[in-house]
């Protein structure tokens, strides 16, 4: 009886060996993710800039993130808009709010101009967001005031009567601290993004006495408005 | 051997634990899920705190339902199941305690550094880098002593159910220690390796596969066993199983893309994961459709075996969300679906429906055979089940006409050409369906407890029995 095969020699193989098993399993499982993943480092057309290098900013010699100006390009973010993205994903914003806009006539009138893959290249990890129980954040940035992203921030009913979202008052009360964000870009640095020594050395002057509040503005400020993307180019298939 | 006494041919203590410790964590889980709800109704619930905001607060449900509760309830029938495929005891007793103790330390840190804020940022992979780390550890030991303990059974074929375990532990390994590879900058803090578009698949492709391997696979390795035991009959075609299992294992991993349609992710990636997921109807159908026939001929003890009901009861919404999903998946249903309440309310379809009911049955089946008495209550376990039921069928209602009605306005335009709706008045227009969620979900909490009250009260009842005594003093 034990020795009868029920199905096919290979199924019988597998139910009598676990290690046969295990392996063919080891094999399968690996496929699909390969095929998906591996080609995204290698296919040029998956990032917009291989087609149009004028999205990326590359500073010319001797620059830091200082002579950055809006519209130059996508580049890593400064200390304080990186202390931003860190509240942003320690407060779990990302799960209320995206940053991918997609290419639908209805998102471009209330969003602005789909999201390109290499707006994103420096975010580690992406904050695309799969929820948009608030709004799209991918072009909040210069859409409102400063004084407005402060007030919606301490208490967001006080400008947007039906929104849902928590109030953070903590936000003003929580300072930066200067060695911690030196710490994250030299992570940030590690994991290949491309900061100078200098554009790090430039951060301390410019977080000292700033609070997270600060930080979580001009993070929100900067979002979408680095490269200036053109209508009639079309970045993406 | 048959005669001898299962309590002492098997290590039963570690399923004993992890059965009490999933009841525990589905109490825990579906209470932090019905409070997250009502502070999208009330916002004023979040109460000003930083440790109860909505944002830390939901990665908190979603681990503690998955992670804590679908933990403990596979490794409770992982071992329990194992062990009776193959008419032996566990590899190691010792190592299936480590693996309890570590899953609950991880759990237990999960509940401290979450509403601190201390997050990866990536959906389901919140953890962050030490606890990662553990989670590794302890998930191999779960996995070797699961293999080893199959390597020395007295059976000679391995039992399909074992199969379905196997994919699971495999899958899960690779997409934990893929997805979570990071560059640690702070003790709780680290920043992904990976960025943009190749981040956003890596994680689609985890976080679609937690669903397909960790609560499909794994809990489809829990129904194979428990529903022919409890139904007390074999499962109705052994080809199928053959069949649906090697398709489930390949094709699943392809769908994560489809949770990016549209984005930035290239077209090819995306059309690909479309069109595997519409062909995974036919194996998701294979399991269900095995699952339910194997009760053919045996329908009437639907009306006599509460517990059958929940296992049956999964099948039907694990058919459900199964097609679902791959309506869903296509581009032009996504368009409007992606981003709304709809996704949620999958979801909840398949996690309360599918994952909850299938683990609620094992652990009613698993109850009074730990512990060698009758259940304290059966009317409880028939309260239990209507009270998951409602509180479902609520649920998902709710979320069906919130997401559609959320992806209708945000595209709808007037007369003039322009669009009709701020989004804030989107907002606005889901608080009555925001309410009723709540209600739905505090339903479902509602049975959790029931089942709570009836598992101690078995538990004590057992202890009274004189047998009991010489049982745990052995074991």
């Amino acid at each position: 009886m034990a020795d009868k095969i029920h199905s096919t020699k290979f199924q019988d193989k597998m139910e009598r060996n676990v290690w046969a098993l295990l392996l063919t399993l080891m094999l399968v499982l690996s496929v699909g993710g390969i095929v998906e993943i591996v080609p995204l480092y290698y296919l040029d057309d998956t990032m917009e800039h291989n087609a149009r290098p004028e999205i990326l900013w590359q500073p010319k010699e001797g620059e830091t993130l200082a002579d950055w100006k809006p519209g130059d390009g996508i580049r890593p973010y400064t200390g304080l808009e990186l202390w931003g993205r860190n509240v942003y994903i320690r407060e779990g914003c990302y799960l209320c709010h995206s940053q991918m806009i997609r290419p639908f006539r209805d998102e471009k009138e209330r969003y602005g101009h789909y999201s390109l893959a290499t707006e994103s290249i420096y975010d580690h990890p992406f904050q695309w967001g799969s929820k948009r129980t608030g709004p799209d954040l991918a072009r909040v940035g210069g859409k409102y005031s400063n004084e407005w992203h402060v007030k919606h921030l301490i208490a967001p009913r006080s400008v947007v009567p039906e929104s849902v979202m928590p109030n953070y008052p903590w936000f003003t009360e929580n300072m930066l601290d200067v060695a911690r964000v030196t710490a994250h870009l030299k992570g940030m640095q590690t994991v290949g993004v491309p900061y100078t020594d200098e554009d790090i050395a430039i951060t301390a002057a410019a977080v000292e006495g700033k609070t997270e509040m600060d930080a979580m503005v001009a993070y929100l400020q900067v979002l979408g408005t680095m490269a200036k993307l053109d209508d009639g180019v079309v970045y993406r298939e | 051997m048959e005669t001898t006494d299962v309590t002492q041919k098997y290590d039963f203590d570690v399923v004993r634990w992890f059965s009490v410790a999933t009841v525990v964590y589905l109490v825990f889980g579906t209470l932090v899920g019905v409070f997250i709800a009502a502070q999208l109704a009330w916002p004023v619930l979040n109460f000003d705190s930083p440790y109860l905001s909505f944002g830390r607060l939901r990665p908190l449900h979603t681990n503690a339902v998955i992670f804590a509760f679908g933990g403990c309830v596979l490794m409770a029938s992982g071992f329990y199941s194992v062990q009776r495929t193959c008419g032996v005891k566990l590899w190691s007793n010792k190592m299936a305690w480590f693996t309890f103790w570590g899953w609950n330390l991880i759990i237990v840190l999960a509940v401290i550094t979450l509403p601190l804020g201390l997050t990866q940022g990536k959906e389901y992979a919140e953890l962050e880098w030490p606890i990662d780390i553990l989670i590794a550890v302890v998930w191999i030991s779960f996995t070797i002593n699961f293999i080893m303990t199959i390597a020395t059974r007295k059976s000679s074929h391995i039992y399909v159910s074992n199969w379905f375990f196997l994919g699971m532990m495999v899958m899960i390994t690779y997409l934990h220690v893929v997805n979570s590879l990071a560059i640690p900058v702070e003790m709780f803090k680290s920043y992904s390796i990976f960025s943009s578009v190749q981040d956003a698949m890596i994680q689609w492709w985890w976080g679609h596969n937690a669903v397909g391997f960790y609560l499909t696979a794994g809990f489809l390795g829990i129904m194979y066993y428990f529903v022919p035991k409890q139904a007390d009959r074999p499962i109705f075609s052994y080809r199928l199983s053959v069949l649906h299992f090697w398709c489930l294992m390949f094709g699943y991993v392809w769908l994560g893309a489809h949770h990016l349609h549209y984005t930035a992710l290239p077209d090819w990636t995306g059309s690909l994961a479309a069109a595997i997921s519409l062909a995974m109807i036919v194996p998701s159908w294979g399991g269900a459709v095995n699952g339910m026939m194997t009760l053919s001929g045996a329908w009437d003890k639907l009306r006599t075996d509460y517990v059958l009901r929940f296992l049956i009861m999964s099948l039907a919404f694990y058919a459900m969300s199964t097609f679902e999903g791959p309506v869903m998946s296509l581009k032009v249903v996504n368009a409007l679906s992606h981003y709304t309440d709809w996704t949620i309310g999958h979801v909840h379809s398949g996690a309360l429906g599918w994952v909850g009911m299938v683990g609620a049955g094992a652990i009613y089946h698993l109850l009074p055979r730990l512990w060698k008495t009758e259940m304290y209550s059966s009317k409880l376990v028939n309260m239990h089940f209507w009270l998951a039921t409602i509180g479902i069928v609520i649920y998902i209602v709710a979320m069906w006409i919130s997401g559609i009605m959320q992806g209708l306005m945000w595209r709808d335009y007037d007369e003039f050409g322009t669009l009709t709706y701020t989004f804030a008045e989107s907002v606005s227009a889901m608080h009555p369906y925001y309410v009723m969620r709540t209600v739905g979900g505090f339903i479902y909490f509602s049975g959790a407890v029931v089942m709570f009250y009836n598992m101690v009260m078995t538990i004590r009842q057992a202890s009274r029995e004189p047998q009991m005594h010489t049982a745990t003093a052995q074991a």
